[in-house]
């Protein structure tokens, strides 16, 4: 086991590697100098020389890359053009907000969608199998932002449910102590029932958009798992041994069709980590996807590095983390 | 004597039973299609010129006189949602055109040449890959700047990896196949082989998958556009024209964003259901 962990772990080293070359060469093709960035345009040329110089800017390009990889290593992203602080910390301080929103995001759609995907397969070509294919084809449809402002039209100015966008809590509610840096959470632990409700509140429409945007593919691969499982041998052989269908569904079938849902869960993972760029716009939600968005938005190159390098580690640790729980869970993987 | 009347007939009859059978991809078909020919005919069709502004008619609700209403403007959504047809539809058909061209060329070429060379190709495709998709064509389409041309650069090079392991894993299984051996054994070329024999039975997953990725980088591109990273502002694009009404939803001036993403929603549908189609033609088992 910690013989194939470890291979993994080292397959992992030239993939990171790569990602680090493609995101240092993004960097490098961008039209202009980047000193232009880095200085006043009215600065003098001994002013633009010396911080070219301080820079390294004038060193050749693979030094440059080595010291960036070095930089890397360390955790030293560089620091923000636009908020002049280091690249990580910045990343750091708007992780939790991120999480908070990707996590009961995820949490709903794989609570809603995996027991809605065996319904689908038990009760194949019944009215719960319909709606669950009809909800895959629209749910993967339907881009993510324009479902985020219909839901706003919808639950605010209609119905006045909820609030209007406000990012994680409402302007004049204090946030709570800070224990696991969850608002809703942390609200709740140390009892705090107007930064709770103010918190839920604030969370439910952009958690909903990006969970209803991830149910399809999750129902979907359920589904089709499922019922793969479900006209496999071993299921007729259970059959035939008179035990109960719930006994079949859930103890045989379930537990041999799960694999391919923890793959798409991650995959899933992946593209939240896109949508939530999307939505965290439409809701001034103050995480990750708005940090980059403003990066973008002010060429703030660092930034965007910083981003696209922690989120893709993420992403790749993710499959591994998937990988380890493959060989845990199925004795055939062990090689 | 048989008159190509009686010809046709049974063309029409067999597509007709064909649609049948499958309901659900030839609605997939009917939509696309449709699409496509609104969008062709848009010049005839549409009521306003897609660029005018109308500042004495701004933010108006749809009425008989401006079907989907008209924007911040004055322009009219409508003839601006038709216009984005041939926008959008160039963008995905674009991407995919280009991914499929550059992904297959280097799967078909670590297929045929294999060893060092198929080693080399498909760990580099496994790291453009690592990235999260989105998020690689963003930081793409950023740093190479707004514009058409690298929107479709950025969605495309996302998906050189999808097309080269398909056409490379494709291929291998069909150069061991019979009749790629039965080609070789009456003295065809590898060349003659490779594109007379190969390609063309290689070509309906990659269709297939063409079909969905279309999808896709329609659904990209708008999100790329919306956040400002793709199509600049006068141009009818989808993504742009929700951007534009996104502020003003909160003040229950809806339809300014409603259409252009319900226009964006029917087509990746359309082009889904062509895909899933095709695929269960293919392979009965998925869904």
């Amino acid at each position: 086991m910690s013989v194939f962990i470890a291979r993994r772990l080292l397959l992992l080293i030239p993939v990171l590697l790569g990602v680090t070359v493609v995101t240092f060469t993004l960097t490098r093709v961008i039209p202009g100098n980047p000193i232009d960035l880095m200085v006043s345009p009215l600065a003098s040329q001994e002013t633009r020389d010396r911080i070219a110089e301080n820079a390294g800017l004038n060193d050749p390009i693979w030094v440059q890359y080595l010291r960036y990889i070095e930089g890397v290593s360390r955790g030293d992203f560089g620091d923000s053009f636009v908020t002049n602080q280091p690249v990580l910390d910045d990343l750091k301080s708007r992780f939790m907000p991120t999480f908070e929103l990707t996590l009961f995001a995820m949490l709903t759609a794989i609570a809603l969608s995996v027991p809605l995907g065996i319904a689908a397969a038990v009760w194949r070509g019944t009215w719960i199998d319909h709606i669950s294919r009809v909800l895959a084809v629209f749910g993967v449809a339907m881009p993510v932002f324009w479902v985020s402002l219909v839901a706003i039209y919808v639950f605010f100015f209609l119905l006045h449910w909820l609030p209007a966008p406000q990012g994680r809590i409402g302007i004049i509610i204090p946030p709570p102590d800070r224990i696991s840096g969850l608002y809703t959470i942390d609200s709740l632990l140390t009892g705090n029932w107007k930064a709770l409700k103010s918190s839920v509140q604030s969370i439910i429409l952009p958690a909903s958009v990006l969970a209803f945007a991830a149910m399809a593919p999750l129902a979907r691969i359920t589904r089709a798992s499922m019922i793969e499982a479900l006209e496999s041998d071993y299921t007729r052989a259970a059959r035939s041994l008179g035990l109960s269908e719930s006994s079949i569904v859930f103890r045989h079938a379930l537990r041999n069709a799960i694999l391919p849902v923890i793959t798409m869960i991650a995959i899933v993972y992946g593209y939240l980590l896109g949508g939530v760029v999307l939505v965290e716009n439409v809701f001034a939600w103050p995480g990750l996807g708005r940090y980059v968005y403003n990066a973008i938005a002010s060429s703030d190159y660092p930034a965007l590095q910083g981003f696209i390098l922690y989120s893709t580690t993420v992403y790749v640790l993710l499959f591994l983390f998937v990988d380890i729980l493959y060989v845990l869970l199925d004795p055939r993987v062990r090689l | 004597m048989i008159g190509p009347q009686e010809q046709i007939v049974p063309g029409l009859t067999a597509l007709a039973r064909w649609c049948r059978r499958n309901p659900v991809t030839a609605f997939g078909f009917f939509i696309i299609l449709g699409l496509g020919v609104l969008g062709l005919l848009a010049p005839l069709i549409a009521p306003y010129d897609p660029y005018a502004l109308n500042p004495r008619e701004k933010m108006q609700p749809p009425s008989w006189d401006h079907l989907f209403g008209t924007g911040i403007f004055g322009e009219d959504i409508f003839s601006r949602v038709l216009y984005g047809i041939r926008i959008d539809f160039g963008i995905g058909l674009g991407a995919v055109a280009f991914g499929l061209i550059a992904g297959s060329s280097v799967g078909v070429i670590a297929g045929y040449y294999g060893g060092r060379i198929d080693e080399v190709l498909m760990r580099l495709m496994d790291i453009v890959a690592a990235f999260p998709g989105f998020i690689l064509a963003m930081a793409i389409a950023g740093v190479l700047g707004p514009s058409i041309p690298n929107l479709i650069i950025a969605i495309a090079f996302v998906n050189v990896p999808v097309y080269a392991r398909l056409s490379r894993s494709r291929f291998l299984v069909i150069r061991e196949s019979l009749y790629a051996l039965a080609a070789r054994g009456v003295g065809a070329s590898d060349f003659r082989i490779l594109t007379w024999h190969l390609l063309p039975n290689s070509l309906a997953p990659i269709f297939v998958q063409s079909t969905l990725q279309c999808g896709w980088a329609i659904l990209d591109a708008a999100g790329l556009s919306f956040i400002g990273l793709g199509v600049h502002l006068p141009t009818p694009e989808w993504g742009v024209m929700i951007g534009l009404g996104a502020p003003r939803i909160i003040a229950g001036q809806w339809w300014i964003s409603f259409f252009p993403g319900l226009a964006i929603a029917i087509t990746v549908m359309g082009f889904n259901l062509i895909g899933d189609g095709l695929q269960d033609l293919l392979d009965p088992r998925r869904w």
